[in-house]
């Protein structure tokens, strides 16, 4: 890719992997919690919905300084995880990756959950008549009749991911080749004086995913609609 | 296998208070809307956990909550087929068929032989590759059956399988109901239709207002004067009869145990045994033998009771024979002007008898 530096560049794979990876490590805790919100009465829906909700309505910045002083080298979780599992969020891109997947996991489970409410649960009922348990209902029926749902919530959360700032900066930095994400690239190249024109490039790269992401996800999920409403 | 249940169930503005037993055979739970069926078959199924019950199936308890038994419904292997069919819309007829049989037990699975057999006798066979949307109701309520039969149940609900068709759905169905019945798996079988379950059930247990207020043989049920506030109209008594002969004028002569009965059916060959409802409506009573009438079939028999019915008619019931009653609904003031009284003998006009169902074999 000769017209995108190698620092562009890598911003640019940097973004999509922690994208990738904050969608799909979020993905089965996002169809739980929908599901749990959708159907189930418990004591603490109303926390727990609000939980989900809160990095919507909270300053990035503030949810950025949370996830730090949790999950940063001597955080609450962070020095546990680091010691025990050698697993370290702060100041590297797998940080970047669980800052995205908090900002994004409350659209990822509202699409989810709109879904579910969708579908009839006596078909689930149904299906209990038949012999099948409750995981095996949910992975039969329920599973297949909400997949036009879920994939719309990985796309939304995939672009929210994509275009994450606030929350990633504050959490891991923004350091080249480790933590620097598309937009926080731009901002970079922003700073420097005369450097509009890297970042229009970076701006293009931005549109396109972002354009072609929504595409295939229109097109996917048609596919699917078709393949289960099977008209 | 049979069922038994007792049940008791507080919901808002309503309690079942219900005891029944099911043995093989069809056994229908009858009432108007509301009288607590649905609530009463969901519990059986375990869709619906009682406050107090005990409800067990073949010597196996299902539901026993003073021990703080539940089976959860996918380990009763109970099949059940809704009102409004639930067919899973991502599978195709033949996905619906085989998610009943995917989850029965290794032993218990339909062969490849069993599975057409069923698609075979429902009549599904041209419809195996269809989306439930593209089904009519009376096909998406066989598959319905298929699917619940395939999943090799020990016990069959229906709950009003034929509600939300149309009389020539219905017409379309009961003839698989027939067969399905036929095949011996015990059937609990929701109605409110007294037609239906006429032509249908062995037995019968009437619920009104969450209690059970007759249970037994469906002609002795249908024909007590206990039931007729509950089916109104439809309040009727069943007869059992065989076909003694074709006469040429277009007239069958059936054989019953009240006596002879004509009806206009040739089309059955001599011996069929049949159901005959006669609806209490359509039953006149004489002291005397009538004459000069163009009545055909005039029954002799003995007044058993006399009751009265909200309406201000009185509902009597006649002993024809050892075998057989009957029942005639007639005004209060027909019965004074008669003096009718329980131990008299008097004559039944029948203005109409229809066949309720052609038994097998």
């Amino acid at each position: 890719m000769g017209w995108l530096s190698s620092d562009e560049w890598q911003a640019v794979a940097l973004s999509l992997k922690v994208s990738s990876v904050a969608v799909a490590a979020s993905l089965p805790l996002g169809i739980l919690v929908a599901h749990a919100l959708a159907r189930w009465r418990f004591p603490g829906r109303g926390l727990l919905n609000a939980l989900v909700h809160l990095p919507l309505i909270l300053p990035p910045v503030v949810t950025g300084y949370l996830l730090l002083l949790g999950f940063g080298r001597r955080g609450v979780f962070g020095a546990p995880l680091a010691e025990w599992f050698g697993i370290v969020f702060a100041f590297r891109w797998t940080g970047a990756a669980l800052a995205a997947a908090i900002m994004a996991f409350p659209l990822m489970v509202r699409t989810i959950r709109l879904s579910i409410e969708a579908v009839d649960p006596r078909l689930e009922q149904a299906a209990s008549t038949l012999g099948a348990g409750r995981a095996s209902a949910f992975a039969t029926v329920t599973l297949p009749l909400i997949l036009p749902g879920i994939i719309a919530g990985c796309v939304i959360a995939f672009a929210k991911a994509m275009g994450e700032f606030g929350a990633t900066i504050t959490f891991v930095s923004n350091i080249p080749g480790q933590t620097q994400t598309l937009p926080t690239a731009i901002y970079s190249e922003l700073q420097v004086p005369g450097g509009e024109a890297q970042a229009a490039r970076l701006v293009a790269v931005s549109l396109i995913v972002a354009l072609g992401a929504l595409l295939a996800s229109e097109w996917l999920g048609r596919a699917v609609a078709r393949k289960v409403a099977g008209a | 296998m049979s069922l038994s249940a007792t049940i008791h169930h507080r919901l808002p503005g309503f309690t079942l208070d219900a005891a029944f037993s099911a043995g093989p055979g069809v056994t229908a739970l009858f009432g108007r809307s509301g009288a607590g069926k649905t609530t009463l078959v969901n519990a059986v199924a375990g869709l619906l956990r009682p406050d107090q019950a005990r409800i067990d199936a073949g010597g196996a308890v299902l539901t026993d909550t003073a021990r703080g038994i539940f089976l959860p419904p996918h380990q009763r292997r109970i099949g059940y087929v809704f009102q409004d069919a639930r067919l899973f819309p991502h599978l195709s007829v033949s996905g619906n068929l085989e998610y009943g049989a995917r989850f029965a037990p290794r032993a218990a699975r339909p062969s490849r032989a069993r599975y057409s057999e069923i698609v075979d006798m429902l009549g599904i066979g041209s419809l195996l590759d269809r989306r439930p949307g593209a089904l009519s109701g009376g096909e998406r309520q066989r598959v319905a059956l298929g699917r619940a039969i395939l999943s090799a149940p020990h016990l069959l609900l229906l709950d009003e399988p034929l509600a939300a068709l149309d009389e020539a759905r219905k017409a379309e169905i009961l003839p698989y109901l027939e067969r399905l019945r036929d095949l011996g798996l015990p059937i609990l079988y929701v109605s409110h239709s007294a037609s239906e379950i006429a032509r249908l059930a062995g037995h019968v247990v009437m619920l009104d207002g969450g209690r059970v207020i007759a249970a037994g043989a469906a002609g002795d049920v249908l024909s007590d004067p206990a039931t007729a506030t509950a089916l109104g109209q439809e309040t009727g008594a069943l007869l059992a009869g065989e076909i003694a002969a074709q006469d040429p004028d277009g007239l069958t002569r059936l054989s019953t145990p009240a006596g002879s009965v004509w009806v206009a059916r040739p089309d059955l060959p001599v011996g069929a045994k049949l159901r005959l409802r006669i609806l209490a409506r359509d039953v006149m009573l004489a002291t005397a033998a009538p004459e000069g009438i163009s009545a055909l079939n005039i029954l002799a028999g003995k007044i058993e009771r006399i009751d009265p019915a909200p309406d201000g008619s009185v509902l009597v019931r006649l002993r024809l024979g050892d075998d057989a009653a009957i029942l005639s609904r007639i005004t209060e003031r027909s019965r004074r002007a008669l003096d009718l009284e329980p131990g008299m003998p008097v004559h039944a006009l029948l203005k109409s008898v229809s066949i309720a169902e052609i038994a097998p074999g």
